[in-house]
């Protein structure tokens, strides 16, 4: 997972949903991940950060399991 | 270009008029069904693209093609004889680096963080105001509990003495009734802006532990800010961070006393609340007036596009109702899942005070409800006072109740 730090409006959503995985910077509020891969246990937390994120600043890759074709 | 004004009969009247406090208008809603995007002519007399879907609405948003800059071509201008706003030139009005400079400099004051370390302060003066309810036997939800929460709260924040809370409090009022002439609102503005220039040469004397002192040592005395803008932002948090919740106070505390099977599901499970406050925000949404922008490029939004040079606008009490993103969305359902709501906006300028709002609205509305839960309207629902669709928030004027 990688959050957009440039784009991110501080709106603290994502750690509102999610605190053990967002944080926000204490000099500016914009997004801080306090991981860096998601467990699949987490994984519905994570995307309802992505879809209440106001700006798109999340992004999730996922793992690819089926070659390319 | 040739312009396409498609919908006016829909659209005679503008903001349209709400047949119930709980509802925003048909004509919205009837539009929202038939078709995504709308062409219609403002009351400036200017055409703009209507947008009324929950889907578009956040899209768009967060669309860079569009600009919150009121200088740029197209800007859809609401109302005749207002073709610049109080707002013009200001990080509210200024698209990427120009907005993002501003509003890094504050959003550390409105972090989540920030919302939990203010809740307790916000629980006392919630519990003052229900005592003094308490002891006066009856009240108005508006005036003794809606209005002085929020007031006070953006005081400590910004460092504003609440005993001066007039001058923000009255003046605000003219500011959002769009019937203000132009002079009435820049008197409105100039009578606040006067009042902040003062409080801000106060702080740069003697600085304390507050956001206008903060912003005095970091960035104005470190250059970063001129002393017009820091009394600008001083006015924008101020204005933005009382009335808006105020109207939220008022308007949901009616629509729970009025839907009394929802408030006994909160009374008898409180964890509930949180998710209640959404639900309340998504269903009560008090912005009447639509967030305007300018589209730089040509958009296309399904099979339509939005052309470079036209203004769009975006009704967020609609998409809040929109059945495609919630279903029977009339419904009011403090159980649902309502978090995607655009009640606060949605992009860049997304509101900086969202999260201390909603604290705000949980504490309120936990503690108003659990220290008085046969709280029930002391006049018929048909006199509570409604504000008329010419002010920019809806809500009501005073809200008389018993207990
Ligand atoms: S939700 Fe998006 S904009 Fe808000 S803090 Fe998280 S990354 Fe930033």
């Amino acid at each position: 997972m990688v959050v957009d730090q440039d784009r991110c409006c501080g709106s603290g959503m994502c750690a509102s949903v999610a605190p053990d995985i967002f944080d926000q910077s204490p000099r500016d509020g914009v997004v801080q991940l306090l991981v860096s891969q998601v467990d699949a246990g987490s994984l519905p937390r994570v995307e309802e950060a992505l879809r209440l994120c106001p700006v798109a600043a999340i992004e999730l890759a996922r793992p690819v399991s089926v070659p390319p074709r | 270009m040739t312009e396409m004004i498609d919908d006016q009969q829909h659209l005679s009247e503008f903001p349209a008029t709400r047949t119930s406090p709980f509802h925003p208008p048909h004509a919205y809603l009837k539009l929202q069904a038939e078709r995504r995007l709308h062409r219609v002519r403002l009351p400036s007399g200017l055409p703009a693209v209507f947008v009324t879907g929950h889907d578009e609405v956040r899209r768009l948003l967060d669309d860079e093609r569009l600009s919150a800059d009121e200088t740029a071509p197209g800007y859809p201008f609401l109302y005749a004889g207002a073709f610049e706003s109080p707002l013009k030139g200001t990080f509210m009005r200024a698209d990427g680096e120009a907005h993002y400079r501003i509003r890094r400099m504050l959003s550390k004051d409105f972090t989540l963080r920030r919302a939990r370390e203010l809740r307790p302060e916000v629980e006392s003066v919630v519990g003052q105001c229900l005592d003094d309810m308490a002891s006066a036997g009856s009240a108005d939800i508006v005036r003794d509990l809606a209005f002085p929460v929020p007031s006070r709260t953006i005081c400590g924040l910004l460092g504003v003495p609440y005993e001066d809370r007039e001058v923000f409090e009255t003046n605000t009022r003219a500011m959002i009734d769009t019937t203000s002439t132009q002079e009435q609102m820049l008197g409105a503005m100039g009578a606040i802006m006067a009042y902040l220039t003062e409080l801000v040469a106060k702080r740069e004397q003697t600085p304390s532990d507050d956001l206008i002192s903060r912003l005095v040592v970091e960035e104005l005395q470190a250059g970063n800010l001129t002393r017009d803008e820091l009394v600008t932002i001083s006015l924008i948090l101020l204005v933005g961070g009382h009335e808006t919740t105020a109207t939220m106070i008022g308007l949901g505390t009616f629509a729970l006393m009025e839907h009394r099977d929802q408030l006994d599901l909160l009374l008898a499970d409180p964890e509930g609340w949180p998710i209640a406050v959404e639900e309340i925000l998504r269903h009560q949404t008090i912005v009447q007036n639509p967030i305007q922008r300018a589209a730089v490029a040509d958009i296309p939004v399904g099979d339509d596009v939005i052309r470079a040079g036209e203004g769009v606008v975006f009704v967020l009490e609609a998409a809040n109702r929109d059945p495609e993103a919630f279903p029977e969305p009339d419904r009011f359902d403090v159980r649902r899942s309502a978090r995607n709501h655009v009640a606060f906006s949605f992009g860049a300028h997304q509101c900086l005070g969202h999260a201390i709002a909603r604290m705000e609205l949980d504490v309120v509305f936990r503690m108003l409800f659990e220290r008085f839960p046969t709280l029930r309207l002391s006049v018929p629902v048909s006199d509570v006072p409604l504000r008329p669709n010419t002010v920019g928030l809806f809500g009501v004027d005073s809200l008389p109740v018993t207990w």
